[in-house]
């Protein structure tokens, strides 16, 4: 390691010393009273089996989580004051566990790293030198147009490398940085880590591994298990502690006696010769394509019963295709797979009895306990109910997990949970293993403990093993292995064989120098192989100025980033357009308050010209149509029922005569009040045609002079004068669209981050909360704009509902509206832990607010309890205000600037919500 | 097909919700508080309409048409001038503004026929048009009140006597109340199989799923009964207590016949839900989708404005959405106890929807797990 010299570690001024820090988990401690110091200017790396509070411990330190107890100091301040945390945020780097955790995948790998730099504030001319320089030393300048999302694992730790070191750190924090890399990449990164600390001396390296051999390379060592730390020094101080010549040795030696006393080294017994010639899995020519892209060329092998057949290459070289095509999760393009000598049918239920797959990332049941999990599997694959508690008491016994059993899994460290994994594929006693990886950041002791299971499986229970890995020394153990590159099979052999075959000292010497052929064969820039030593420039210490608590730049680098994902995917943003004018037309012609053709019949039992008189006077009018006569009681009352008619009027016997004779008679009518609205309109069309009918008949008798004397009623409907639906209903149609849709445009942005992970760039990077929430939303307010033009442009034009009022009033309060909107939104998403829930919510807070307390069918004022206290500060009532008077009543500011106060006030209050309620830390 | 598979994936997809407590106060507050806001915001017929009077006669019969109008149909009346009328209505503070002229009483009187002018902000038409008719009968009886004292008018002794069935006084949060449980039933149940489904993608436990012996059918049964009973007990639990207990809606029907539909409502909106996951190819494309059906069936599925009223090839096309089916289906069963006989084709339409819905959506499953 190119580590300046310092015998003496550790050095003078520790860069990260935590004393007495406990952190727990709800029941969990992933912490226990941790004193530690780490020295300064070194490589420090953090080792020990997973769960034993690694990560935690890195993420304390990053100041992505926030401290419960102890004291935790880094850089000389204390991490928990929010103030030294802000003033040396630039300093700290922090790559969170997982490949590209905290990248963003539709991004392109320039964008990505240009949103870290825009979000350090370097300015344009600086971005670019940096970003050029980065890609060019990590060899992945030519893949700057390529979205993260489609690199390759390590090329993806590189990038999320690039990212971390645009600032130019102090102290650069690696979580498990090469997990799930192939070697060749490994060795890369490492060697790029050594060159930026060759020209940064002075920077701090803080690193967690599961890979021993790394570690041995670092300066300064700290042992972790079970929250404690179990010793520190270099690694040739461990290995004389406990004189032993590997680290893995010397970590299983430093255990605590009760968890060493199970380990012992893996021993393969030899595969009983002949012992079955049995083909388990075979493989002809297998080829996947998607799309013009061939993940998987021509593969062939063979493998017998019993035997460990393993499967090398870099990420994205084909394993998991492969893997899939013969667990029939895939079909292949060409080729067959065959399993004991039947082609693999993906609807055969049979074969999968007899396979147990396990997937690279986790994809067990995180609702699920532990124990939910395995049973639920065991009555998946049909074992009999009363064999099932047996079954599973023997794997947790097996897998060490009868302490967790009640746990569920998301709280479990990943070899915990891969353990899970591998018992759950296990659980129905399959004949064929297929292993993806199960081993990817798992610690030795617990790999070896796994791998004994393996080769118990295989060697007693002949059980066929077709297992993926990046370790070599699980190659090793393996009976035959494959190499596999940019879809191809480079070689198959046995171990021995393939190190033979290339004269090399290492199975990792060997497979680097397959791979180096196979990429110099390709003639494909070979990624930082030929590295073209472009030195980092050399280091100015100058850094961005610091500002106070609201920047423009960082709050641009969030919007330019949500921009760019909003433009990667089309589909949104068409959806959130076209479909919203497609609902205009759908609401606004559909919505009518106009209330015709209602049904109605009559109970006629006069039956005389006078009675069909009033019967004709109904029937004439453009409201009502008449359906056959009622007979009588029982008629009414079934047709009434069963919704057929909406109005029944009954007409006395002896109507004409008592009429004409002074007599006061009663016509009775008998509205449908199952739909309240409705009936009161029937209500009125009835009373008005029954007054008009009395009115003719007055006239008819009195003569023209009984009815003068009186006066007259001139109504006017304003603003709407032919009263048409249409011009009442389209302008009230713009605001609940304008809520509904950015509200939940937005709603997702900020619970998204949190579910996929990369909100850990909020914690960790000086973008304040104000800035970040603000960032996100502009956008989406762009967005919502062009929304906003859409609308009112069909309105005028397509609906011909004519704008009398100010155009500029109007699309002001349109822009304030919308950002009320997205602020909303914003707000649901930063209370809601899951994105099924910020849906339901979102859909929940707006839709039944918007369509029925602002004001869009019953006025708010008219509106009682707590829908009239929501109505009255939804913003939508405003804006609806706003649109009715624009669109209908020829105004402009000064008559509707009542309506803009509350919306004015919504915004900011919302924002500040939403500001309030988003952590900067994990918890 | 195995009965097994199904029961445990379902009992899979219910642990999955129990553990997920936001959204469970989300459902539980949607079926709750939120029915009940609902309900109780909805004015009952007119309620409360905002009107001025501008009063340019100042004389007995203006001020006894004045006093007239009073709770619970109108605010009590704002006295203005000629000169506010018109700023008051352009900023949305009066729906109506009854202009009584000078000279009024005089000219009725002296038979001359004064004529009284009503303003109607008619961009609020739901009150516009039943708030017409009944300032016009206020103000005729005020009027004709007042001149039965003056002088004996002819008349003709025929009376309509209205009665409303089924919701005697035309309270509109009866309805109300029913139909924001029809919404959150749709609603949750979309959200419930869809959104879940695409999580599962996400995550990548759909593709475990697909290893072991169980086929996309046990699959998607398996979360069309789990999620389909929760939201089925939530709305019964939401009838029962809120509609029937807190806000004493007098239900009439048969309870069992409204489960019976909606537990066939539930099977066509699950079935939806996870059509939209398929389509969408994630969360935030499915929340936009979400929206885009969710609007349209709320709105014109005749559970706010009746069917009769919008256009023909709306009402058409709109009969092709389970909840047209299931909103009549409720009116009828709920308020006019309507039985088996009368319901049947609604019945028969919410399985033939659901089932099209099942069919749709198993096929593009099938595709989408590829």
């Amino acid at each position: 390691m190119a580590a300046p010299d310092r015998a003496g570690l550790p050095p003078a001024e520790p860069v990260v010393r935590l004393s007495a820090v406990t952190l727990s988990y709800g029941k969990t401690k992933a912490l226990d009273d941790v004193t530690l110091d780490i020295p300064s200017g070194c490589m420090a790396g953090l080792i020990g089996p997973d769960g034993v509070g690694k990560s935690s411990l890195l993420s304390l330190v990053a100041g992505a989580r926030a401290v419960q107890a102890g004291r935790v100091e880094v850089l000389g301040g204390d991490i928990a004051d929010a103030g030294h945390r802000r003033r040396t945020c630039p300093r700290i780097a922090y790559m969170p566990q997982g490949l590209g955790k905290n990248l963003y995948p539709t991004l392109s790998v320039f964008e990505n790293v240009d949103f870290f730099g825009r979000l350090f504030g370097h300015d344009r001319e600086e971005r670019e030198r940096r970003i050029a320089s980065l890609l060019e030393s990590t060899g992945l300048a030519p893949f700057a147009e390529r979205p993260a999302g489609k690199l390759s694992g390590g090329m993806k730790q590189k990038l999320g490398l690039c990212c971390a070191l645009i600032h130019d750190p102090d102290l650069l924090i690696l979580d498990e940085p090469t997990t799930g890399v192939d070697p060749l990449s490994r060795r890369q990164f490492w060697e790029l880590i050594d060159d930026i600390r060759s020209e940064r001396p002075g920077m701090s390296v803080i690193v967690a591994t599961a890979y021993m051999e790394e570690a041995a390379r670092f300066d300064w060592l700290v042992a972790m298990d079970a929250g404690r730390v179990l010793a520190t020094g270099t690694p040739d101080q461990l290995l004389e502690k406990t004189g032993v010549d590997t680290l893995d040795a010397a970590f299983i030696a430093l255990l605590p006696e009760e968890i060493r006393g199970e380990h012992h080294d893996v021993v393969i017994p030899p595969r009983p010769e002949g012992a079955s010639d049995d083909i388990a899995i075979e493989a002809n020519n297998l080829t996947m394509r998607f799309g013009d892209f061939v993940a998987v060329d021509n593969v062939s092998f063979r493998i017998g019963r019993g035997e460990i057949f393993g499967f090398l290459g870099s990420n994205g070289c084909g394993k998991t295709t492969t893997m899939k095509m013969l667990t029939g999760l895939l079909a292949a393009s060409e080729g067959k797979a065959k399993l004991f000598g039947r082609e693999v049918d993906p609807r055969d239920m049979d074969v999968r009895h007899r396979v147990g797959y396990m997937s690279q990332a986790f994809s067990l049941y995180t609702e699920l306990t532990v124990l939910q999990n395995l049973e639920l599997h065991a009555k998946l694959f049909g074992m009999a109910a009363d064999s099932i508690p047996k079954r599973i008491e023997e794997l947790a016994k097996r897998f060490d997990l009868s302490d967790v059993m009640e746990a569920l899994p998301d709280a479990l460290p990943l070899g915990v949970r891969q353990r899970l994994s591998l018992a759950v594929a296990l659980i129905h006693s399959p004949d064929i293993l297929i292993l993806d990886e199960p081993t990817s950041g798992v610690d030795p002791v617990a790999r070896d403990s796994f791998w004994q299971i393996l080769v118990d499986l295989s060697r007693n229970d002949q059980v066929t093993i077709f297992i993926s890995t990046h370790f070599m020394n699980e190659a090793m153990r393996c009976d035959r292995m494959s190499l596999m590159h940019a879809g191809k099979v480079l070689v198959s052999d046995t171990p021995a064989g393939i190190m033979k075959s290339r004269s090399a000292s290492t199975l990792e010497e060997a497979f680097i120098a397959y791979l180096e052929e196979a990429i110099a064969g390709a003639k494909q820039p070979a990624p930082a192989v030929v590295r073209a030593k472009a030195p980092l420039e050399p280091v100015e210490t100058k850094r961005p100025p610091k500002s106070g608590f609201f920047d423009v730049g960082r709050m641009f680098s969030y919007t330019r980033r949500e921009a760019l994902e909003l433009v990667r995917d089309p589909i949104r943003a068409t959806l959130a357009t076209i479909g919203t004018v497609i609902l205009m037309f759908v609401i606004g012609y559909g919505i009518n308050m106009d209330v015709e053709d209602l049904t109605f019949a009559v109970l006629d039992r006069d039956q005389t010209t006078t009675s069909r008189d009033y019967i004709l006077e109904i029937a004439g009018s453009r409201y009502f149509i008449e359906k056959d006569p009622i007979t009588d009681y029982a008629d009414l009352d079934r047709r009434m029922r069963n919704g057929e008619l909406s109005l029944a009027i009954e007409i006395p016997p002896g109507f004409a005569r008592d009429a004409a004779r002074g007599d006061t008679v009663e016509i009775a009518a008998w509205i449908d009040g199952a739909m309240a609205s409705r009936a009161e309109t029937v209500k009125g069309y009835v009373q008005g045609l029954h007054a008009h009918w009395l009115t003719g008949k007055i006239r008819e008798r009195y003569g023209a002079a009984a009815t003068t004397g009186s006066f007259k009623i001139e109504t006017r409907f304003r603003y709407n004068p032919d009263v048409k639906s249409i011009v009442a209903m389209v302008p009230a149609v713009i605001p609940l669209l304008l809520m509904l849709i950015p509200a939940m445009l937005s709603a997702l942005s900020v619970v998204r981050e949190k579910e996929l992970g990369s909100i850990v760039n909020l914690y960790v990077s000086p973008v304040t909360r104000l800035e970040f929430l603000i960032g996100k939303q502009i956008p989406y307010i762009a967005l919502a704009m062009l929304n906003f033009v859409l609308l009112t442009a069909f309105a005028i034009f397509v609906f011909r509902v004519p704008f009398t009022g100010s155009l500029l009033a109007w699309t002001v309060a349109g822009l304030i509206y919308v950002s009320a909107a997205t602020a909303m939104g914003l707000v649901i998403s930063t209370f809601m832990s899951s994105q099924i829930a910020a849906i339901f919510g979102t859909a929940i807070l707006t839709l039944i607010p918007a369509i029925q307390y602002s004001g869009m069918i019953d006025p708010v004022s008219s509106l009682e309890g707590a829908g009239a206290f929501i109505g009255q500060i939804y913003p939508t009532t405003h804006f609806m205000t706003i649109a009715r008077g624009t669109f209908s009543k020829a105004l402009g500011f000064g008559d509707l600037g009542g309506a803009f106060v509350p919306m004015l006030i919504a915004v900011p209050v919302l924002l500040a919500v939403g500001t309030l309620s988003l952590k900067k830390q994990a918890r | 097909m195995r009965l097994s598979h199904i029961y445990h994936l379902g009992i899979k997809e219910l642990w999955g919700l129990w553990r997920d407590p936001i959204l469970l106060i989300l459902i539980v507050y949607s079926f709750t508080l939120s029915v009940y806001t609902g309900s109780t915001a909805m004015p009952e017929t007119l309620n409360r309409a905002a009107i001025a009077i501008v009063d340019e006669d100042r004389s007995p019969v203006s001020t006894r048409i004045s006093t007239a109008f009073y709770p619970p149909y109108f605010v009590p009346p704002q006295m203005i001038t000629p000169a506010e009328m018109d700023r008051r209505m352009d900023q949305g503070l009066d729906t109506f503004a009854l202009d009584i002229p000078p000279n009024f009483q005089t000219d009725l009187l002296a038979g001359r026929s004064p004529t009284i002018q009503l303003n109607v902000d008619a961009t609020r038409m739901s009150q516009a048009f039943s708030g017409n008719g009944y300032i016009q009968q206020i103000v005729t009886g005020e009027v004709s009140g007042f001149l039965d004292r003056h002088r004996s008018e002819q008349k003709l002794p025929v009376d309509l006597v209205l009665r409303a069935r089924f919701n005697a006084e035309l309270n509109k949060g009866w309805f109300g109340a029913v139909m924001n449980v029809i919404t959150n039933i749709t609603i949750l149940s979309i959200v419930l199989t869809g959104a879940a489904l695409i999580r599962e993608r996400e995550h990548g436990t759909v593709e475990h799923l697909l290893v072991m012996p169980v086929t996309p059918f046990e699959i998607m049964v398996s979360k069309v009964w789990s999620m389909g009973l929760v939201v089925l007990l939530a709305s019964a639990v939401s009838l029962i207590v809120v509609v029937k207990g807190a806000l004493a809606v007098p239900v009439q029907g048969s309870f069992a016949l409204f489960l019976l539909a909606t537990a066939l409502q539930l099977f066509a909106t699950t079935s939806m839900g996870i059509l939209l996951a398929t389509i969408a190819g994630s969360m935030p494309q499915f929340g936009l989708l979400l929206m885009l059906v969710l609007l349209p069936l709320q709105a014109l599925s005749g559970g706010m404005t009746p069917r009769e009223s919008m256009p023909e090839i709306i009402q058409n096309i709109m009969l092709a959405a389970p909840n047209t089916h299931f909103v009549i289906l409720a009116q009828a069963v709920l308020f006019r106890d309507a039985g088996l006989d009368v319901v049947w084709p609604q019945l028969l339409a919410l399985l033939l929807i659901g089932a099209i819905l099942f069919a749709f959506a198993m096929r593009r499953f099938r595709v989408f797990l590829k």
